[in-house]
């Protein structure tokens, strides 16, 4: 059994019981999961971790769900990859990259999933949905495929193909809504409350975004049990900010890690859509909504959800938040791919260049062990970067061949 | 019945929106939960009222510079 003990509203501490719901009937705060932390701070230790399942599930002690092979991918556990050239570039002496692109649906999307897709099961629905404009619909779709779940996936009427077809492949049914991104949003909030599905981000929201705590779980394992000085993350809605920063400091107070935690957690957005990172640097706790314009769709929400949150986790950590300028997303992309082989997307883009600009300012010193997350494929967005293609046209001739690259290097 | 979230900037924070919504629209308003800066502010309104008229009174406050947007934060994910 999961170590829940009930729900909790953010906001005034009001208890509700284990079900599919998020938010407060009576000041209208989110609902965040509780967990009896005696009873997961008696059974946990790191050899029961290490020698768990090499995915996000060897952290079940600490999940809202149950583990269930029914719905496993085999999400997380992905690499954590000491950098040598980015590093090199960039003045820094000690960074790893939490390369969650390689999970099964290619974004850690699919941790998040994972938790709300065996919650789901556990709750008797047998339908989950979302609104997606990519990796989320990835995710909902290939978790649906694997347990057997009827999935419906609402994506803008504008949505790009390759997006498309990485939902549909694994069998969602994919229902394309005729408007803006708006109507999207007010439909599905609609559909929420008439059918009884598992509405990813909607009914099961705080079970779903507990999934990202391993993000903090996995980083503090891989580094040799410890949090780094340093996290850089991209940040949407700003749950899963949120969330590396509750997973680390639950390691802490579970004893798995040293107390307390000193990570600097340091918030990435795109200009085109900043409402977090915006608030921070005109020293506010109000999020001022916006319509996203912006390059790295993939963190293009102008209502964000948890911003608030995101905000109080930078000011408890002592981090900052950075914006970058839409050409620096590409740029991003770019330079991790040059420099350590990893083709992200444009949110990857977005963290490498504030690592970058961290850097730069000083904030992040030489010697200071920092993280920096991953947390998309660039295979899915290849259109940020349609710029790099430009190959040598050749005749198939030695000579023409060497005629090119001669030309080319002079 | 629907929930939404208006943010309000600056000039706007010292106008009775919500009043007039509910004097001169058929809707009733309920505040939920609030939080009012000097120069920004955020109210969780539920209204209740036909769903033409909801539309029309949270037409008529974005007309005048109220943003208004899903209560729960934007549902459409990356």
């Amino acid at each position: 059994m999961a170590n829940t003990i009930s729900l909790r509203c953010r906001e005034c501490s009001r208890d509700y019981p284990i079900e599919p719901l998020n938010v407060c009937e009576f000041c209208f705060g989110p609902l965040e999961v509780v967990y009896d932390y005696g009873a997961i701070n008696a059974s946990t230790s790191r050899e029961k971790i290490a020698s768990g399942p090499r995915s996000m599930w060897r952290y079940a002690d600490f999940l809202p769900a149950d583990y269930n092979p029914v719905t496993d991918i085999n999400a997380g556990f992905t690499p954590l990859i000491r950098s040598r050239n980015l590093a090199e570039e960039l003045g820094l002496k000690e960074l790893y990259i939490k390369n969650d692109s390689v999970n099964p649906s290619y974004s850690f999307k699919d941790r998040v999933v994972s938790v709300a897709s065996a919650k789901a099961l556990e709750f008797g629905f047998d339908t989950i949905a979302c609104a997606s404009t990519g990796n989320l619909a990835g995710a909902v779709s290939a978790h649906a495929a694997r347990s057997g779940m009827k999935a419906y996936v609402f994506i803008p009427s504008d949505l790009e193909a390759g997006k498309v077809l990485t939902a549909a492949i694994y069998g969602a049914t994919i229902v394309s809504v005729d408007g803006s991104y708006d109507v999207v949003n007010r439909l599905c909030s609609e559909l929420a409350d008439k059918y009884r599905w598992a509405f990813v981000n909607i009914n099961v929201r705080p079970f779903y975004a507990d999934g990202s705590k391993t993000l903090g779980y996995e980083v503090a394992e891989q580094l040799g049990w410890k949090a780094p000085v340093h996290a850089v993350a991209p940040a949407a809605s700003g749950a899963m900010f949120t969330k590396i920063w509750k997973g680390l400091n639950e390691f802490a107070d579970a004893g798995l890690i040293d107390t307390p935690v000193n990570t600097h957690m340091h918030l990435a957005q795109a200009e085109g859509c900043s409402p977090i990172a915006s608030a921070y640097l005109d020293d506010r706790f109000i999020i001022k909504p916006v319509k996203p314009d912006s390059v790295a769709k993939s963190l293009a929400i102008g209502n964000p959800a948890d911003g608030y949150y995101a905000l109080k986790t930078i000011e408890s950590s002592g981090g900052s938040a950075v914006v970058v300028e839409e050409n620096e997303v590409s740029e991003g992309v770019k330079l991790l791919a040059r420099t350590e082989g990893i083709f992200t997307e444009g949110a990857g883009g977005v963290a490498i260049s504030a690592l970058k600009k961290l850097a730069q300012s000083g904030t992040i010193k030489p010697n200071d062990q920092t993280v920096v997350y991953i947390t998309g494929n660039g295979l899915k967005t290849v259109e940020l970067v349609q710029d790099v293609v430009h190959p040598l046209l050749i005749e198939p001739t030695v000579d023409a061949f060497e005629a090119a690259v001669d030309t080319k290097v002079s | 019945m629907r929930r939404v979230r208006l943010t309000y900037l600056d000039h706007m924070i010292r106008q009775p929106v919500i009043y007039q919504m509910g004097k001169d629209f058929d809707v009733v308003t309920n505040i939920r939960r609030a939080d009012i800066q000097e120069n920004i502010a955020w109210v969780i309104l539920e209204l209740e009222g036909d769903e033409i008229e909801i539309d029309n009174a949270l037409e008529w406050a974005s007309s005048l510079g109220v943003r208004v947007d899903p209560a729960l934060g934007d549902l459409v994910e990356g």
